[in-house]
């Protein structure tokens, strides 16, 4: 059960994924393009609802379901990496019109050439990890 | 009730879905990033042996794994089961872009769903230049950057900003930076291959 619930969230999440059509590749398009609205209006609604949910449970000091404070933890502050690195990973969102929920959401439609988008991202974050040391941060 | 489920969804109920989606994880203790789960696959392969960044206990994010393993299962139910009755409806200005590149937009179900465009996704048309640039450098470039600025999408523009994480908004510039370059000036020359 520890393990097996997180597919209810998981589930939940692939449906948002295709319903929204987040994981559509001319919708990834459409938004850096600046012709629509949709992929905005999904992530602004989001991050909104979101900033208000996550102060109100810091706030309130939510309890997740073992009865432990729930985890915010602060992300580093690593300007050159968040930078660059997000750089980086923009060029390929925009050329595979997935980031890497959507990679594996299309996995379920029957996408196959999915599987060779994700085995690349997961050699990716391989030389990512073996460059490290070398890399500004 | 499934009729009213397989409508497309307005940006906003998928934008609250989302939220809704990160509390759930909040609930179970833990929080949502998706890519985390490229570092998770590397040390379950013994990548950890040599490279300390690997070097983990990938046990501890078994739950992350079966998070987008349901993800699959959610994609499979959602695109079998609450079809939309129409394609996605892409702007007038991307469709001519595209259709003006080589890329059919699908006006009608029979032509597609409009998901993923067929000249480059689909498996008999992988083995070509042009699609394996975008399918595999488009996923190392996704990979490397993600680790590289400290999570993607899901991390950073969702969790990492409704957590008000400025290194989250500088990472979210980052992808801007990216993904405008590459859809203004690299993505019509390869499309052109």
């Amino acid at each position: 059960m520890k393990l097996i619930k997180y597919l209810i969230p998981g589930i939940l999440f692939g449906i948002v994924m295709t319903k929204s059509e987040a994981i559509s590749w001319f919708r990834i398009q459409e938004m850096f393009r600046f012709e629509s609205i949709h992929m905005y209006g999904i992530i602004g609604t989001a991050v909104i609802l979101g900033a208000i949910l996550v102060a109100i449970l810091k706030k309130t000091g939510a309890k997740t379901m073992y009865g432990d404070f729930m985890k915010f933890t602060p992300k580093p502050n690593q300007i050159k990496a968040n930078l660059i690195g997000g750089t980086v990973f923009g060029l390929g969102w925009a050329l595979t019109g997935a980031c890497p929920g959507p990679m594996f959401t299309l996995i379920g439609h029957g996408v196959l050439s999915m599987f060779l988008v994700i085995a690349s991202a997961v050699l990716g974050a391989f030389v990512y990890g073996l460059l490290r040391p070398r890399l500004p941060h | 009730m499934i009729d009213f489920i397989s409508q497309p969804w307005h940006w906003a109920v998928s934008g609250v879905m989302i939220v809704f989606v990160m509390f759930i994880l909040h609930w179970f203790g833990n929080r949502f990033g998706v890519s985390s789960n490229l570092n998770t696959i590397c040390a379950m392969g013994g990548a950890g042996k040599n490279i300390e960044y690997f070097n983990f206990d990938w046990k501890e994010k078994r739950w992350n794994l079966v998070f987008i393993f349901g993800a699959i299962i959610g994609g499979y139910i959602a695109i079998n089961f609450l079809a939309s009755p129409e394609p996605v409806q892409i702007s007038e200005a991307t469709r001519a872009h595209f259709e003006s590149l080589g890329v059919h937009t699908p006006r009608t179900l029979s032509e597609g769903n409009g998901y993923v465009p067929a000249e480059i996704f689909a498996t008999a048309n992988i083995f070509s230049l042009k699609n394996l640039i975008m399918l595999v450098l488009g996923g190392f470039l996704v990979g490397f950057g993600a680790r590289y600025a400290g999570g993607c999408t899901s991390g950073h523009a969702i969790s990492g900003l409704s957590n008000l994480q400025l290194p989250s908004l500088i990472s979210v510039i980052g992808f801007f930076i990216g993904g405008l370059f590459m859809a203004w000036i690299v993505l019509p020359q390869i499309l052109t291959l």
